[in-house]
This record gives structure tokens, sequence and C-alpha cells, in this order.
């Protein structure tokens, strides 16, 4: 037991009370804080940190919602009360980094934060994972092996149209090695999951179908056995969608990050 | 008679002036209801944007064959109008074919060329007459679209395409009864023997007027020529009260369109103020006094037109209805209410709506109906994934996102109308720090579970 890498998660009090710096700040989220099954992505993306030895922080029990759904429904003072007193902890912090698993974080820290005057170099996980593939930090061996396998991946709107990051999330399951299947609908033309705008905090609208069984028809005729996403609301709505179907025998719904660290054996 | 011809064509150009430069000067009016809104930054990428886009049309090429199409209308309208231009002067100076003596060389290609254009644009509207109405592309179809029940919306559709038709035959039988007589010699027709050849495709159509008198040929020359003409000025009247305005709008539309990522909503600095107030910040901007003259702030979101912006209304007048925007929508596509193109044509409609109002009861009248409930519904507001499918979708960048959460903002702020589900997440925002119902110190809990296999 002993022998076991044990992994931790710095608070930036934590770095602070000892008087370091840490390289970046990863944003956790809502749902990667409380979902349980995003809680397993934020858990995989923290151990592909501690293996790779960034030095890392997370606000743990400071960080708060960023706003985005409040806004999005409508709602611009819950947004912007929210967003001034996360940019006062963040500035407390004198934060410079952001790392996020989540697009609709990413895009409110990134896009909508500085007009309140929060300023910060935001980037998604699929990019800053991009990143450490590319130099070489990141190595996808001794874990399961992904050779062979279909994965199609499902494009969030906030990270894809809103941010025109379509590659790095590609770049990320190339690593893999899987056969990657594109959906019709993908890229610019990606069709949403049905989550964004304050949907998922709501039933649908009246209508013939729900749109993530429409999305899930589409990746599922790709024939792959696994979808991959890089949001937590779309984490939900796809898998969601496999089980209207009946698939989650066949079917799997994994975040980029789960897939690396399951290709690493972490 | 000659001259009763110049008197007459002179007249039928200033009354289309007359009648244009009133319908713009409305149309202007209109935009301007609309809140001010900076677009003059990034001159050179605004540029950049507007030859990619609406010069060059790269966002239709996301359908090649119908981008190629389209295109062949594009120039042809472009193009043909040099043209028109010598049509027009012959018509005021009482000239035939003013330019032919002066540039000799390089008439017959000139003409050649827009023979061509004309053909390809006679075939691509008889294409897209067979598309929308006998191949029946779903995005047409009032059947599917609701904003496409009302007989206008195709009446429009059909009238312009067959509008293009009957002036592209115009246009080249007029070419061919004016060959037959330069041939016979009759006139000043014949003055251009030697001079102007037989055209490309006008060459063809002769031998379905040869049989004619003479009489009969200069009586057709005559009524091909004004109905061609007289067709062109009714046509660009016409343009203005249609949704065929985007020839001219789409590219002031695309030159001001929006250049941030697609994901940014606007911020709202007169909120930024009192969240600061309320939070004991003191505003960065304390000291600030609001300009003279500077409106006081009206609502929160938009109810009606004149709370969007000028670009938002802009957008209205430059949408042709294509329903690119619609297709892609995920609410539409699974059956919901929600419909971009509907949103852009509402806003249009309500606007159309107020200058009849100023027509009908004077320059200031309102009447008591607004864009949201009157036009635009609750129901369809709700349903949108703001997914920027529809931005992504348009052609010539129109964002329908834009209005429908400028509605929302007014409905939750102004008329705390959220769906009761929104309301449970925004109290769970505002006292647990998180949209779910879960303790702010349970936050940091998933950390005690980073070893656990």
């Amino acid at each position: 037991m002993t022998s076991e890498k044990t992994y931790t998660v710095p608070t930036m009090a934590d770095m602070m009370a000892a008087g370091e710096t840490p390289e970046i700040l990863f944003w956790v989220g809502c749902a990667g804080s409380f979902d349980d099954r995003y809680k397993r992505v934020t858990i995989a993306f923290a151990r592909i940190l501690n293996h790779v030895g960034i030095k890392f922080a997370v606000l743990g029990p400071e960080e708060t919602c960023t706003g985005d759904p409040a806004r999005r429904a409508g709602n611009e003072f819950l947004f912007q009360m929210q967003a001034v007193a996360n940019i006062q902890v963040l500035d407390g912090y004198s934060v410079k980094k952001i790392v996020t698993a989540c697009p609709h974080c990413f895009n409110t820290l990134k896009n909508e934060y500085p007009a309140l005057g929060g300023n910060y170099e935001v980037i998604h996980h699929s990019t800053y994972l991009q990143q450490l593939i590319n130099e070489g930090r990141v190595k996808v061996e001794g874990g399961e092996s992904f050779k062979g396998r279909r994965i199609t991946y499902h494009d969030s709107c906030y990270l894809g149209r809103a941010n025109k990051v379509y590659e790095a999330p590609r770049q990320v399951l190339a690593a893999l090695d899987a056969d990657l299947v594109e959906m019709k609908r993908s890229r610019a033309n990606g069709l949403c999951c049905g989550a964004g705008g304050a949907q998922y905090f709501k039933e649908p609208e009246a209508g013939k179908k729900d749109v993530n069984v429409e999305r899930i028809e589409e990746a599922l005729g790709t024939g792959a056995d696994t979808v991959a996403v890089a949001c937590p609301f779309c984490m939900t709505m796809m898998s969601d969608g496999v089980k209207n179907k009946n698939q989650e025998d066949r079917v799997k719904v994994y975040d980029l990050a789960e897939l690396i660290a399951k290709g690493q054996g972490l | 008679m000659t001259y009763i011809q110049q008197f007459l064509f002179v007249i039928a150009v200033g009354v289309t002036g007359f009648l244009i430069s009133k319908r713009v000067g409305l149309i202007r009016r209109a935009i301007q209801l609309g809140r001010a809104e900076n677009r003059s930054d990034h001159s050179d990428e605004r540029l950049k944007t507007m030859l990619l886009v609406a010069f060059g049309q790269k966002k239709m090429f996301a359908n090649p064959l119908v981008a190629v199409m389209h295109f062949v209308i594009y120039a042809g309208f472009i193009i043909i109008n040099l043209e028109v231009l010598e049509i027009i002067l012959d018509g005021i100076l009482g000239t035939h074919r003013l330019f032919a003596p002066v540039i000799t060389p390089v008439y017959p290609f000139l003409i050649n060329f827009f023979e061509l254009l004309a053909l390809g644009v006679l075939i691509v509207c008889v294409v897209f007459l067979l598309r929308r109405f006998v191949v029946k592309v779903s995005r047409f179809q009032p059947e599917r679209h609701e904003e496409m029940r009302p007989s206008w919306p195709r009446l429009d559709a059909a009238l312009i395409l067959i509008f293009e038709v009957l002036l592209m035959t115009a246009f080249l039988t007029w070419n061919a009864a004016d060959s037959i007589l330069r041939d016979r010699g009759i006139g000043h027709y014949g003055e251009l023997q030697g001079v102007v050849p037989d055209f490309i495709i006008s060459q063809f159509l002769k031998p379905g007027f040869s049989g004619l008198s003479d009489g009969a040929l200069i009586a057709y020359e005559r009524f091909s020529w004004w109905f061609h003409i007289l067709g062109i000025l009714t046509f660009a009247v016409y343009v203005t009260y249609s949704k065929h305005l985007h020839i001219f709008l789409g590219f002031p539309n695309v030159y001001f369109s929006d250049l941030k990522p697609k994901g940014e909503m606007k911020n709202m600095p007169e909120v930024t103020k009192e969240v600061q107030l309320m939070l004991g910040l003191s505003p960065a901007d304390a000291t600030e006094v609001p300009a003279e003259g500077e409106p006081a702030i009206g609502r929160f979101g938009a109810k009606d037109v004149e709370d969007l912006s000028w670009i938002n209304l802009m957008n209205a007048y430059s949408c042709t209805e294509c329903g690119r925007c619609t297709a892609a929508c995920p609410a539409n596509i699974t059956g919901k209410k929600l419909s971009p193109r509907k949103i852009m044509m509402d806003t249009r409609d309500r606007l159309e709506d107020i200058q009849k109002g100023w027509k009908e009861h004077g320059a200031d009248y309102k009447d008591e109906k607004s864009l949201l409930g009157d036009y635009i519904t609750a129901e369809e507001l709700n349903a949108c994934t703001t997914c920027q499918a529809c931005v992504q979708a348009c052609p010539i960048n129109i964002n329908p996102l834009d209005i429908i959460l400028q509605l929302r903002r007014y409905r939750v702020m102004e008329e705390s109308q959220a769906p009761a589900s929104w309301n449970a997440m925004f109290s769970n925002i505002e006292n647990n720090m998180a949209p779910w119902k879960f303790s702010p110190g349970d936050r940091f809990n998933w950390a005690d579970q980073i070893n656990e296999k």
C-alpha cells in the first residue's frame, strides 16, 4: 500500500500559506465538484496533473459558480454578482493561468470576465492535454489499449463554435491510437447536446423529441463503442441518450481526461 | 417619336429614384430606432470579413452546388448592371447601343459575356423555383415551418425568381430582334452593321423572329427593350419591400457583424454599477458623469425593437429567409416552436408595422404592441440552447441569438417570468454558490476520493 503513488490536490490557500505559487489554477466547476459522474473526470484530470508533476492548485471551497447558467437564462444581476465575487478571489491569489474541464466555465472566464476586470489566461483541459502530449510530458502507455477501438467525438458548442477549439480534442484522441470516426454534423456544424443556454436546468419545451436523443442517434450511427466528450453537460446528455436507446452495455461515454488517464493506467 | 420615348424614360427613372429614396429613408429611420452600438473598430478585419463572406460568399460554399448556382445569379446581377448603364444612357439620350462605336473591339466580348451570364441566371432561377416548389427543400416548406405559412414569404420568393426569368428572357430576345433588324439594314439598327456582330446566345433565338415583318420586329425590339428596363426599375423599388434587400444590405451587414467569439454575451455596464455598489466595491469609474444628452437607462433587456441594437434591426432587414439558421437549430430540428428565421422575420415585421403606423397616424406614432409577446413568445425564447448554430449557419453573419438573449433578459429581470425551475437554479446559485442544492462546504469533497481505486 505504501508503494502506491498517492495523489494530492493542494488548494490556493495551502499554496499561499506555504509561500508558493502554482503554475496553473485548476478551475473545477460546479459539475466537476458535485456531479457524481463528472467528479470522476475531475479526479482523472487531477491524477494526470499529479503524474506529470504539474504544480497546480484548486480553489476548493472558495470556488463558486461562474454565473454562466444565470447569464444565459437572462439573469444578468446574478451573473455579475458571481463574476465580481469570483474575480475578487482570483485576483486575491494573483491567479494568472486557469485550466478548466468545463467549456461553459472556460467561455465565461475567458471571454466574459475581462469586461468585469478579470483578466486571465484561460485554457480548456483539451488544449492543455494536447500541449502536454505534444511536449512529450503525457505519454499514453502503461494502461488500457485503445488500438482499433472506434471512438466518435461530440463537439461541445461552447468549446467549438463559441471558441473555435476543434482540433485539440481530436489530437488528444489521436494520441490514443484509436479509430476516430466523425459524425456528419461535426466541428462548426456540430449538433448541440441540448443542455446549453441553461436548458440543463429545466424541462425542454414541447416538441417531437429530445435534442440529446437526436444527437445520440447520430453518434450511434457511426458504430463507435465510445463517445468522447469534453463538457460535463454533454456528458450527462449523451449518457442519458445512450440509456434512452438501451445501449449502455455496448456504448460508453467518456471525457477526454478519463480516456487519457485510462491509457496511462492512472 | 424618339423624343416622347426619351421623355417617358426620364420620367420613369425619376419616379423610380423618388420611390426608392423615400423607402430607403423610412428603412433607415426604422433601423435607427435601435440603440446605438459602436462597430467602427478593427476596420481592417471588418473589410477582410466583408470581402470573404459578402463578396466571396464564403459561407455559402458549405453546400458547393447551391453556392455555385447562387454565385451565377450574384455575378449576373453585378455584371449585367454594366449593360444597364448603356441601356439607361441610350434611354435618356435617345441613342442605340451608345458604347458600340466607342469600344468596338471589346463590345462583342462584353455582350457575349452578359448573354452567357443571362442564360446562367435564367437556368438557375428555374432550378431555384423547382427546389422550392417541386423538389420541396425542407427549409422552405410551410408544412414544416410556421413562419413560411403566411402567403407573403412564399409569394415574395416566387415573384423574385419569376421576375429574373422574365428580365433575362427580355434581354436575350431583345438582342435577337435587334440583330435581325441590323441584318436587314433598317434605320439606325442598320448603321451598326459591321460594327456589332451576332451574339453568342441570342444568335440561336434569331430563327424564332426571322418570320416577322420589319414593323413587327421593331415593335418587339421596342417592347422587349422597354419591358427589360422598366422591369429593372420596378424590381429596384420592389426589392426595398422584399426579403431580397439582402443584395444591398448583405454587405454592411457583414462589415458590421460581431468579431468577438460567438460564445461571448454582451456585458451590461448598467448592471455592473449596481452590482459593485451592492458588494460594497467602489465602481472603477465612480466619478464618471453621464455624458450630456445621454438617455437615462431605459429597461434591462429588450421588450421591443427600440431596446435592441441597430445591428439587430439591420440584421432583420438583411435576412433573405433562406432558413439555413432554422435548419441547423437543435430546438427546431426536434420540433420545438423556436425558429431563428422567425425571430428575424418577426423583428422585421415589427419594424414594418411601426412604419405603417407612422404613415397612418403621424411620424411619432407608437402602437401598444411589442416584439416580445405580440410577435415572439416566451415558449420560443425558452427553447434556445444558445448553441450558436444559427449564427454559424447564416451566410451573411446575422445573429438571431443576440435578439433571443436580450428578450430573455427582459423576461427575467423586468418581468420575473423565468420558468420555475430556472428560479430554483437562480436561488441555488445565490444561496449555495452552485446551480444545484449542495452545501458549498462539500464542494471540495471530491478530492477525498482521488486515491480510491
